[in-house]
């Protein structure tokens, strides 16, 4: 296939999911049925799309893409900096390399198989929903089209982001993302709880909306912030021009490595936002409140990926920072904030009871360890642990929401609407109800726990390990240790948890009737588990490390390490050669530290899980078994650390303080207000004056000159009689008169009469 | 050998009669009648004054010969008016007739 | 001497049958009153060699108007009503003005005003010819393009108005018997 056909399929994939958002938002919202097929059209065509660019780049050979990454690229301008016609364009574009061709496969493929699980999961074809805005139990959604329009904008929004080629495309892309991922958990937005003193705490869905996007939007304002100041060092956006080994040493050298570590974490902090590492996690499992295809797809195969996805794309200028010529303070950093998240989140989901919740808790921990492995410097395992794990989490989540609707049926037949269908004490004695759904759901679970040598959880984990052991043995990183050993400790609870999740919801006896009556979800539903439960299984084989005994030598000497480091291999070779970065990408020896390590976690947590919940399964409202032993740390543990008290306390309860009492009321309504009000008032009594002056001095002017004018013409009028004698003789009397004035005038006074 | 003045002092004598009756009579008619006196004393100026400054020439004549006619015309309208107003108003008393008042 | 008695006895009746005329409370003596001042006044204009002239004021004033002034007094009068109230309201004020009047041209003719020096001659240079001729010379100006035709002739037109206004103006109105 040409250059040119691949990138015009490029530009395409995009544009699916895109063109369909639109279609159904303008044309076709009206029918459920058309709109999903639209979306599922749009998704489907990215899906296609996204895997001919991928295997065409794998085609290209690891070896050539080493020398040359970026198969396609195509970019054109879009908006000038500085003067419009002397100067520069900033360009977006796409560019396809061994990267993004592996986040296509993985994202395209798990977005479709959400798309087609949704339909089934808002039970369409079953009787029409009455309330908008609240979830009708086993009804159709009514407002189907409006989830398939954000899905639709969603996905086309992460694929953005994958394929671009510049920083400011994939701000866009994060930006959307970040508004769908809003308006998609508020999609119930009537919702309200009402809840006991024993449920599981919930907010409402609008509230939880607004709170991703707020802890988000804290996290996108420095990373915007660290886009310009990228800019302003580097000059582009593009990430291929602005990571050469010239520019990199360049700009270092201006700016310092203090401030280039600054820039570097300013981005990062994009990555805990969207990722949900401390101290921005909480918006994660607060999450839930959307719906479960939502949860998957935002929560586990993408947006929560892109965040990774975007601080593997900095990962040169994230190496420089933390290399000979940098600070050990942004690997510190990324890399402690990243163990730091895995170990926390790991300790809460062990306590937690909704099922959804723990998976929640769940994708913040891994996602923790994949920050902690590019914090130390791994590119490859972050990656691979990144793929694999959209794969699995979205097979979790998926096959949750499968068991929550089977829950739903079982409270709809014993007319129970009042017992939480998610909380997993309710649960127990699935796995004769659900078959389907326990065997993927303990297929996605064991890939989570990282069960050895079969499932993709366990390679990625395993990469993970063996990186971080390579680090502490071959270069005395310490940090390296540190992260081993905390991650370890996660890796053991995420076994644990994932043990006592199974256990408490499919094994034993059903503890609740909802459970006794629960049955398998539909085919919509059940199928894209099967093929999620596939590559949940099968893509970890693909990074089977050469260097394995037995097995290495068998499968495909370490494809994925080759292919996705080839994206940086050469850059990072040249870094390398100016004593820029600590290592280059490379091969690593075999340990068996690291191995051993694996094995232990997983399997001993597994059995650890096993024996406590499983081996003896939970009655119906036996406590937690553990609550005891751990005593106040379970509370601790149950309560999320009471970290949303804290940032309630001290920053929500401030703000609101803040905004209501002193800008809104003392400085809006008091201040503004009042000045405006008290010139207002001093118009209405300057014109109450005018007024005045005017009734009295010019209207009673006006009326004193009338009434004047009127008595002197009364007075005048009377002369008026009518009677023309007596005109006659005022006439005569005048003019005898005159005639006199004019003798006396003429002659003088009068002497004699006669003579 | 009358000097002229004597004819001008009647006339004017004349005149003031006829003016008092103009101002102070009640009835109409009486009120035209000493018009007719005015406008004969204004005939004898006239004559008077044909005869001591140009009695050759017929102006002074001619003029009075006017005066007469005119003074004849405008006493037939003016008590043909009078007749009529006492038809419509049964009285000719002038005072009474202020419909122009104010 | 005779001519100067004969001029102030003719003044004596004009003026007095003048102040009857305007005091008399009877209208119908003033009517006959205003007759024997308009033959003083005929009088008069004989002692002025107007011939002519008093002729023409006996047959128009005495003939024509104080008869039109009779009827007038006549047809304008209540029922067996021979007297009223001859003065109104403003009788002393215009008295004044009358007194005012001819005070004032007494004045100006005695005092202020002097006639050319051979007037008071009243038939010291004058042809008795042109006294002869005066009336046909009168009627020759009143056919004389150059003189007085056009103003006769208006005349004449005047009377002809008057007389028609005169005939409109007095005649009964006529009601409408449906």
């Amino acid at each position: 296939m040409t250059n040119e056909t691949l990138t015009i399929l490029t530009w395409l994939i995009p544009a699916g999911p895109l063109l369909a958002f639109f279609l159904i938002m303008l044309f076709t919202n009206r029918s459920r049925t058309l709109s999903w097929m639209i979306a599922w059209a749009g998704v489907f065509a990215a899906l296609i799309l996204g895997w001919i660019v991928a295997l065409n780049t794998a085609a290209v050979g690891a070896h050539h893409l080493e020398e040359h990454p970026t198969v396609v690229a195509s970019a054109f301008p879009w908006i000038p900096v500085g003067d419009f016609l002397k100067g520069t364009w900033i360009n977006i574009g796409v560019a396809v390399d061994p990267l993004a061709a592996v986040m296509l496969i993985m994202v395209t493929f798990t977005v479709t198989m959400i798309f087609i699980y949704s339909v089934g999961y808002h039970n369409w074809s079953a009787p029409l929903g009455k309330i908008l805005g609240v979830p009708n139990h086993l009804q159709e959604e009514p407002l189907l089209s409006r989830f398939f329009a954000f899905m639709s904008l969603f996905a086309g929004g992460m694929l953005l982001l994958v394929l671009a080629d510049d920083l400011l495309l994939l701000f866009i892309g994060w930006e959307i993302m970040g508004f769908t991922s809003y308006s998609l958990i508020g999609f119930w937005y009537a919702r309200e709880y009402h809840l006991g003193p024993d449920d599981i705490p919930h907010i409402p869905p609008y509230k939880a909306s607004i709170k991703a996007f707020m802890t988000t939007r804290v996290a996108d304002v420095v990373m915007l912030l660290g886009i310009v100041f990228f800019y302003f060092q580097f000059g582009t956006l593009n990430f291929n021009q602005a990571f050469t080994p010239e520019n990199l040493s360049d700009v270092l050298d201006i700016i310092g490595p203090t401030a280039f570590g600054l820039m570097t974490l300013m981005l990062f902090a994009g990555t805990v936002g969207k990722s949900a590492q401390f101290p921005l996690h909480v918006w994660l499992p607060d999450a839930m409140e959307g719906p479960t295809p939502v949860s998957a797809v935002i929560h586990a195969a993408a947006m929560v990926s892109a965040g990774v996805y975007f601080l593997l794309r900095i990962f040169p200028l994230v190496a420089v920072a933390s290399g000979p010529s940098g600070t050990d303070a942004v690997s510190f950093t990324i890399a402690g904030i990243g163990a730091f998240t895995a170990l926390m989140a790991a300790t809460i989901a062990i306590a937690q009871n909704d099922v959804k919740g723990v998976l929640a808790y769940s994708t913040i921990s891994q996602l923790g360890f994949m920050v902690a492995a590019i914090g130390v410097g791994s590119y490859v395992a972050g990656a691979f642990h990144l793929i694999t794990h959209g794969f699995f989490k979205a097979l979790l989540f998926l096959a949750s929401g499968s068991v929550i609707h089977g829950m739903e049926h079982g409270a709809h037949d014993v007319h129970d609407h009042h017992t939480d269908p998610q909380d997993m004490r309710n649960m127990g004695g699935l796995r004769k109800k659900l078959p389907i759904t326990f065997w993927t759901f303990l297929i996605g679970g064991l890939a989570l726990s990282g069960l050895p040598f079969i499932t993709a959880g366990f390679w990625s984990k395993d990469e993970i390990f063996a990186e971080a052991w390579y680090l502490w043995d071959n270069d005395g990183f310490i940090l390296a240790l540190v992260v081993f050993v905390v991650l370890a400790i996660a890796a053991f609870l995420t076994a644990y948890y994932t043990a006592r999740q199974i256990s408490m919801t499919f094994l034993g006896k059903p503890r609740t009737p909802l459970a006794e009556h629960a049955h398998e979800s539909n085919a919509f539903m059940t199928i894209p588990l099967i093929l999620l439960a596939f590559f949940a299984v099968v893509a970890g084989w693909a990074g089977i490390p050469e260097n394995f005994p037995v097995i290495g030598s068998m499968v495909n000497n370490h494809y994925v390490h080759h292919f996705v480091g080839s994206t940086i291999y050469k850059l990072m070779e040249e870094l390398y050669a100016l004593h820029l970065v600590k290592h280059p990408i490379e091969n690593l020896p075999f340990n068996w530290e690291p191995l051993i390590a694996s094995l232990v976690v997983a399997l001993g947590g597994l059995f650890l899980g096993w024996w406590i919940y499983g081996r003896k399964p939970l009655e119906t409202d036996q406590p937690d078994p553990v609550q005891r032993p751990l005593g106040p740390l379970y509370t601790f543990f149950n309560n999320k650390w009471y970290i949303d008290e804290l940032y309630q306390r001290v920053f929500i309860n401030p703000t609101t303080y803040l905004s209501e009492k002193v800008v809104y009321e003392a400085i809006d309504k008091k201040t503004i207000d009042g000045i405006l009000h008290a010139i207002a008032k001093g118009f209405y009594g300057f014109g109450y004056y005018v007024k005045r002056f005017e009734e009295v001095v010019i209207s009673g002017g006006v009326d004193w000159l009338k009434d004047g004018f009127l008595n002197i013409s009364k007075e005048f009028r009377q002369l008026q009689t009518g009677r023309v004698q007596e005109y006659a003789l005022i006439s005569a009397l005048i003019a005898v008169a005159l005639i006199a004035v004019v003798l006396l005038i003429n002659y003088g006074w009068l002497g004699q009469l006669f003579n | 050998m009358i000097p002229l003045s004597w004819y001008l002092l009647l006339g004017a004598a004349l005149f003031s009669i006829g003016i008092y009756g103009v101002f102070s009579r009640r009835n109409a008619v009486a009120i035209l009648m000493a018009v007719e006196l005015m406008l004969n004393a204004v005939n004898i100026n006239l004559v008077a004054f044909w005869r001591y400054l140009t009695p050759e020439k017929s102006a002074g004549m001619a003029w009075a010969v006017f005066v007469l006619t005119v003074a004849a015309a405008e006493a037939a309208v003016g008590l043909a008016l009078i007749i009529s107003i006492y038809r419509s108003r049964d009285s000719v008393i002038a005072e009474d007739m202020d419909l122009m008042k104010n | 001497m005779v001519e100067q008695v004969l001029f102030v006895l003719l003044a004596i009746i004009t003026l007095g049958s003048a102040l009857v005329v305007v005091t008399n409370r009877n209208l119908f003596h003033a009517a006959l009153a205003l007759m024997v001042t308009f033959a003083g006044v005929a009088g008069v204009y004989i002692t002025l060699d107007a011939g002519f002239l008093a002729m023409a004021q006996l047959l128009v004033y005495i003939g024509a108007i104080s008869i039109l002034i009779i009827f007038a007094i006549m047809m304008t009068r209540r029922l067996m009503q021979a007297v009223e109230a001859p003065f109104n309201s403003q009788r002393w004020l215009g008295l004044f003005g009358a007194v005012v009047t001819f005070a004032i041209l007494a004045v100006v003719l005695g005092r202020y005003w002097s006639p050319q020096p051979n007037v008071n001659n009243l038939v010291a240079s004058i042809d008795p010819e042109i006294l002869n001729g005066s009336v046909a010379r009168l009627g020759a100006s009143f056919v004389n393009p150059d003189a007085y035709v056009l103003p006769f002739e208006v005349a004449s037109i005047l009377l002809l108005a008057a007389l028609v206004g005169a005939i409109v103006v007095a005649w009964p109105k006529v009601e409408d018997q449906s």
